[in-house]
Formats: structure tokens, sequence, C-alpha cells
């Protein structure tokens, strides 16, 4: 199996707080495969996920060690990503690793710019290609029915799960390799979680997807593979079937069966 | 219970008592130009450019061109220099500043916003005028000296504005943009413009009502001389000015004609700051 | 890479814009520091006008201030409670709102010849009560703005409680809704003096200025704001350094409350 990103003794700790938030987090995230992060709030999902595109690095401060491995398309070559330093590098892994929040964050513009926007950043110019690839990405996010005929209106008009749609389009439409997601359905009610759950199914084919969820329902259907965390620590990681049925550790199992959390 | 009564009652005349003051303000102005209205024509005032005392100290030709004139020249002159200044600032309190001088510089800006206008007034009329005809010529007291002061007193108004109105971009709509690769600029230009705008507008046009009132700041250095300005560099007058200069020792018709130069400003005002207010800075609340 | 030079060259520009800013405004305090120290000395604080002093002038730029937020406070603060706990979204209430805010930015001047009209003229001659009212009117609005947004920050379960145990509507505002947005309300009344003490504009016409000492409100009277306007204009040396010990002074004041109130009043900061 091909490794995507993978961390080794990975710790990370916000300014002005004596101890680390992450302490020495090993974990692998397979390519082409779901990996969720579960663990009771505050255990410190948000902030390894955030690691993973040094989207910390918006605010100063805060302090990384250990490594953060991420692999080419190959899951041969592998390069640190806490070692980069210029702006260039940081530009260019975020490229490579999209992000999608809680709440939805359209843009305050069209559809179509939403989409255009990160395509635009990385250079491409040509109309055509352009419109192309929104096509492409809004039919990925099974968006392109709903607003092909409003592609100049605000994105601000769409619902919360179809916003929630455009933003996973917007990224995919930059064909990363990784989507970090954070509880990307928590604001969203029962049918657009439906789709965006069955989106997220189908995006492995073409990336790897790293989701934190509080929802253990959706991590046991959508995910592959399962890491809880507990107190900044990674407890347990499995196969996701194991985790749920199996857990090798107490602490997981009384938390999957919702004794505390 | 009659104390109920009587807190009510109380605090409703209040209420009407703000806006008898204001419509007070305009029928006493309007009162008192009447004279001049009437000599000089409710239109004709405005282009005329003359400001003639009469021999007798009584009469005269009067019209409120030049006036209106330099108020809106320093005022133009202000904005063009604070704005880009105010949003440098603005920007960099919000995107740029490390966490440990954000606060510290922030409450500076706002206690700059506090200091009486009749102190920048001192500093243009001592130095910066002085130093500003060493570099461009002219006059001392000019436009150009008047409309840059100006600009700096509304700096940190602007600044501090600008900067509330770009602190409520969600913070995950920015995280959003860098996570697909977008500069620091690019967030700035992109999102948390495009998100503040009508804040950032709003805290420039309440900036230039605040400019274009102004009296202190502009009274010791736009010249006080009843003349076009010819460059930027001379000396001319401006509204609040030419009351503050002249009002002391007017006879009659001059007089009328500064309550109906006062009558026009106060409407301008308005007329600035209601746009600013319930369109660009309408609270959503 | 263009956008990168692009970026580096937008945050330059900022941090540059903001250097600039920031020391034109450190320039001004430390002309008005230098100029300051060079000027005063106790003369200044025990002599009046006329000796060159600025005694009687920075009393009676207190007095005037002190008259006016005794008059203003309670007018603007009655007409605030009117707004958000008697009219709220009604329609009186709303224009007032917002006229009293449209009022908040007009020109002061404006407001001075406005009293000049009413109690100057009437009266025969400049008076200190005309500049006293100038003041209060001036401080209105913003009092009004400060109570009207204080008092919408106390918790509606706050009023619903003090109406279940059976006080009166006026009980609760006076007992309850003014005394949890307490140190709000004294924060604004202080920013509304701070405000008032600089102005000069609205005393020219009104007040005037008096070179002695007086407690005379019906005559002209003492201004320190309006005496560094005629000092600083007088071609003399003294009288230039008088004006630059007041405007120390008065800036001096003037920071001085406006710390005062950061430090009794933390807003909550959002996001
Ligand atoms: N900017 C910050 N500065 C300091 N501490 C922080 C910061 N952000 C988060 N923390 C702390 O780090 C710890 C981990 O936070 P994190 O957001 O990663 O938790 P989480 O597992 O995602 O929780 P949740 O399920 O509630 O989203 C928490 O104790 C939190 O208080
Ligand atoms: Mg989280």
């Amino acid at each position: 199996m091909k490794l995507a990103i993978q961390t080794k003794d990975f710790s990370f700790t916000y300014p002005k707080t004596k101890e680390a938030t992450l302490k020495g987090i090993n974990i692998p995230i397979y390519a082409n495969k779901v990996t969720a992060l579960i663990g009771p709030s505050g255990c410190g999902k948000s902030t390894l996920l955030r690691s993973c595109n040094r989207i910390h690095d918006v605010y100063p401060g805060n302090s990384y060690d250990g490594e953060i491995l991420l692999y080419d398309n190959n899951g041969e070559k592998a390069e640190n990503i806490l070692q980069y330093k210029k702006e260039n590098d940081l530009i260019n892994l975020r490229q490579r690793i999209g992000m999608i929040f809680q709440k939805p964050t359209p843009f305050p513009m069209s559809i179509k710019d939403n989409i255009t926007y990160g395509l635009k950043l990385s250079g491409i110019k040509n109309k055509t290609e352009l419109l192309d690839r929104t096509e492409i990405a809004l039919k990925g996010a099974a968006l392109w029915e709903e607003v092909k005929d409003r592609l100049n209106n605000s994105a601000m008009g769409l619902s919360g799960g179809q916003q929630q749609r455009l933003c996973i389009a917007r990224a995919v439409a930059l064909k990363p390799q990784v989507l970090l997601f954070d509880e990307p359905t928590s604001a969203l009610d029962p049918i657009s979680t439906a789709s965006i759950e069955a989106l997220i199914s189908e995006l492995k084919n073409e990336l790897t997807v790293l989701i934190v969820t509080h929802n253990m329902q959706q991590a046991s259907r959508i995910s592959d593979y399962t890491g809880f965390m507990y107190l900044g620590d990674l407890v347990e990681y499995d196969v996701t079937e194991t985790i749920f049925l199996n857990p090798k550790e107490k602490k997981t199992e009384d938390y999957i069966t919702g004794r505390f959390g | 219970m009659l104390f109920n009564r009587f807190f009510r009652g109380l605090s409703h005349t209040s209420a009407w008592l703000v806006l008898t003051i204001l419509f007070a303000i305009i029928i006493v102005l309007f009162h008192y130009s009447k004279s001049a209205i009437g000599d000089f024509g409710f239109f004709h005032f405005i282009t005329n450019s003359k400001w003639i005392v009469g021999n007798d100290g009584n009469g005269g030709n009067f019209g409120g061109l030049i006036p209106i004139l330099g108020t809106f020249l320093s005022s133009l002159i202000a904005m063009v220099f604070a704005i880009p200044i105010a949003m440098g600032i603005a920007i960099f309190l919000t995107e740029i500043a490390p966490e440990f001088l954000k606060a510290p510089v922030g409450i500076a800006v706002e206690l700059l916003a506090a200091i009486p206008s009749i102190i920048y007034g001192m500093w243009g009329l001592f130095y910066f005028g002085p130093l500003l005809q060493s570099w461009f010529g002219g006059q001392s007291n000019s436009l150009l000296t008047a409309g840059v002061v100006l600009g700096i007193m509304v700096i940190p108004f602007m600044a501090a504005l600008s900067r509330d109105a770009m602190n409520t971009t969600p913070s995950v709509l920015v995280e959003s943009a860098y996570s697909m690769g977008a500069t620091r600029y690019e967030v700035i230009k992109d999102i948390v413009f495009p998100f503040a705008k009508k804040g950032i507008i709003g805290s420039v046009i309440l900036s230039l009502g605040r400019a274009l009132g102004e009296t202190m700041a502009v009274a010791f250095l736009i010249g006080g001389v009843f003349r076009f300005p010819d460059s930027l560099t001379s000396a001319t007058i401006s509204i609040p000015v030419l009351i503050a200069n002249n009002f002391g020792e007017a006879g009659n018709l001059q007089l009328s004609a500064m309550f109906y130069m006062a009558l026009i400003l106060f409407i301008i005002s308005f007329f600035t700051i209601t746009i600013a207010k319930f369109y660009f800075l309408r609270k959503t609340d | 890479m263009n956008r990168l030079l692009l970026n580096k060259i937008v945050i330059t520009l900022s941090t540059l814009a903001a250097l600039m800013g920031i020391s034109f405004l450190l320039w001004i305090l430390v002309t008005l520091s230098i100029r300051g120290y060079h000027s005063i000395d106790w003369h200044i604080f025990t002599t009046d006008l006329v000796n060159n002093g600025l005694r009687n002038v920075i009393i009676g730029q207190f007095i005037l201030a002190g008259i006016a937020t005794v008059i203003g406070v309670p007018v603007g603060m009655m007409a605030g409670i009117y707004l958000r706990e008697y009219g709220i979204n009604s329609k009186f209430a709303m224009i007032v709102r917002n006229l009293s805010d449209v009022m908040m930015s007009a020109p002061s001047i404006v407001i001075g010849i406005f009293v000049y009209g009413i109690f100057v003229v009437p009266f025969g001659g400049f008076n200190g009560w005309a500049g006293v009212i100038a003041l209060a009117i001036l401080m209105i609005p913003i009092v009004v703005s400060t109570t009207d947004s204080m008092l919408s920050l106390v918790p509606q379960e706050l009023r619903e409680a003090g109406i279940a145990l059976g006080a009166s509507k006026a009980q609760v505002i006076y007992k309850i809704v003014l005394s949890a947005a307490k140190i709000g309300l004294i924060t604004g009344v202080l920013l509304a003096f701070a405000r008032v003490i600089g102005e000069t504009a609205p005393l020219l016409f009104t007040s005037a200025n008096n070179n002695f000492f007086s407690f005379g409100l019906s005559n002209q009277y003492p201004s320190l704001t309006v005496s560094i306007y005629h000092l600083a204009l007088f071609p003399s040396q003294t009288s230039q350094n008088l004006a630059w010990a007041g405007s120390a002074i008065l800036t001096l004041l003037v920071l001085f409350i406006n710390l005062i109130t950061r430090f009794i009043f933390k807003p909550r900061k959002q996001k």
C-alpha cells in the first residue's frame, strides 16, 4: 500500500502554552484511502489536521517538532513538510493538500469565481481551461446540475449543503493529493450530510482523505482506517473495523461505546 | 407608580429634546441666514466668489464659492493623503503585525484619534507648514498644509474604523483562502477587502465628514484669505475658517452670510454622514 | 515568482505606511512634549492669563466642560434609556437614534454659532452659559449613543427577572439595568467629557475668553482651548510658549482620561 503522509514523533505546541498539544504522534495516512480521526473534544484532532498543510503558520509563534512526511504520487519519495521555510513552499504545499472546514466558507464572489480562484492563483489563465475545470470540479462535487444556470450568481445564495459541496469542488479543482476535512458535516442537515459522505467515498479514487469527525457512525461508514486520539496522544490506530469491533485499548472501547467523551 | 410615570415621562421628553435640538439648529441657522439668502439668492450665493464688506461695515457683497471650494479641496487633499496610510495601518494591524504589537499599536492609534484638533493645528502652524514650504515653496499656510495636516488628523480615526471593519472577516474564510495557496496579499485583496468593503468605504466617508467640518486644525493653516487658490501651495479659506476668523467683528449682513455658510456646511456634512452611517455602516444586529 | 514579489511589495508598503502614520503622530507627541517641557513651570498654574499664566483658563475649561456634563449626561442618558427601554424599535425611537447618530458628527463650529444665535444675541453678548450649552449639545448625542449600546448589552433575562419580582418598569431600569451597565456608562461619560474638554470651535463665539479669573458664567468666560488659539497666533515668543504649554497640558489630560477608561472598561473581544 502506498503512503500519502506519515508523521514521525510529531509534536506541536501553541504559542504561550507550556505543554505540547500533540505529543509524539506517529500515524500513517495511506494513499487513496479515507482515514478518520476521532476522540473527545480538545484532544488535538484539528491541531493535527491543521499541521498537515501548515495552516497554523498563518498565526505566528507555533512550534513543530518531529517530522511530517509528504510522499509523491508514487508513494516513494518523501519530503518533510516541517522543513519548509519559504512562503513559496507553503503555497505549493497548500495547493497539494486542500482543506474543508466545519462551516462552509464560500468566498464573497460568484460561484464560478469561487472555483477558479485557486486555479488562477496556480497560474492558469486560459479561459476555456478555467471553464472546463470548473465544470469538471462541480460535476465531481455533484453540484453541476444545481448551479450550471447561475454560475455568475453569488455563492452566498446557495444552501448550506450546496456551499459545502462548492468548497469541496473548489478544493478538488486544484487536483490536490490530499484533502483534509475538519468535521465537514457537523453544521449540515442529514440529507446534505449523506451527499457529502457519498462524495468523500467517491473522492478516494483520485486522492487521499483525512477527516476529523465526532460522528462514530460517519467514521465507520466512510473510513478505511481510524485513529483514536486522547489528550494529545494517538491512543490507537488501526483498520476501521478493528477499532470499532475489537479495540485493543480500554480507552478506545470506552469512547466508542459512549462511556465518555 | 408616580415614580414610574415620572421616569418614563422624563426619558420620553429627553428623547424629544434631542430631536428638538436638531430642528432648532436648522431653524435658527435658517432664520439668521434669511437676509443673506434674500439679498444674494439661494443658489447665486453659492456661485458668487466675492466677499466684500460694505463701507459702512454693515452691507456688502457676499458669496460662498471660495470657502466652499476651499472646504472641498482641503478635504480632498486630506483624503488623498490619509486613505493609503490609514489602509496601510489597518492592513498592518489586522494581517501583518505580530501578536505582541497588535494591541499596543492599536491602542496608540485609538488614543491619537482622541487628541484635540487644535493640537494638530499648532503642530502644523509651527512645524509642518514651514517644512512643506521649504520643500515645495509657496506659502507656509496653504491649501496643501491644511489638507495634509487634516489628513494626518483623520488617519487614526479612519485606520481604527477600517481595522474594525476588516476584523469582522471570519477567520475561517481567511484560513480557507490560505489553504488554497493564496499569499497574504491575495487574502487581503480577495477576501478581507471584499468582505469589509462597506465598512471601509463607510469609514472613509465618515472621515471625509470630519475633514469637511473641521475648524481648528485648518484655521491655523489654510491662510484665511479670500482668494481662489492658484496652486496647491497658495492660501485660501474654508467655510469653518471663514466663520472662525470673521464672525466676531462681522456686521449684520456679513453675519447673516456666515450663518448661511454654516447652514450649507451643516447640510453637506449631514448628507455625508447619513450616507456613511446608513448605507455603509448600517449595524446588522 | 511574480505573485510572491507582489506580496512582498504590498506587505512592505503597508508596513511602511503604518510606520509613516505612526511616526507623524509620534512627531506631534514629541514636539508637544519638548515644547511643553520647556514652557511649563509653576508660574503657569498660579497666575492668570493677564499675567501670562494659565490658571484661570484651565479652571475655566474644567468648569465649562463640567457643567456641560452635568446638563448633557442626564439628558443624553434619559434619552438613551428611552430608546433602549421604552421605544426600542418603534418608529420614533429609530428616528431619534439615527438623527442623534448624525448629530454626533455634526461640525462643532455649527453648534457654536447655533448657540450664538439663541444664547448670545438675545442676551447681548458672549457669556459662559452659552459655552456650557454648546458643549452640552455636543455631548448629548455621544451619551445617547453609548447609553443605547451599553443598555443593549444587558441581558433581557435580567429585566424579566426584575419584572417577575414585582418591580415596576422604572425600578427595573433604575435599580437593575443601570447598575448592570454601570461601568460601560461611566466609561461613556468619561469619553464624552474628554471629547468636549478639548473643543475650541464651539466656544469661540459663545463663551469666548477672559483674561481674568471668573466664576460668573453670565460674562465672557476663560477657556484654555480658546486661549491656545489666540496665543498661538499672537506674534510673541511668550504667548507662543504659553500656547505650547496649554497644548501639552490639554493633550496630557485628554490622553489620561482615555487611558483611565481603558483600565476600567475592557470591551469583550469579538470573534
Ligand atoms: N490557538 C490556540 N492557542 C492555544 N491553544 C489552543 C489553540 N487552539 C486550540 N488550542 C488547544 O489545543 C487543544 C486541542 O485543540 P483542538 O482544536 O485540536 O481539539 P479538537 O480535538 O479538534 O477538539 P474539537 O473536537 O472540540 O474540535 C485544546 O486543548 C485547545 O484548547
Ligand atoms: Mg476541532
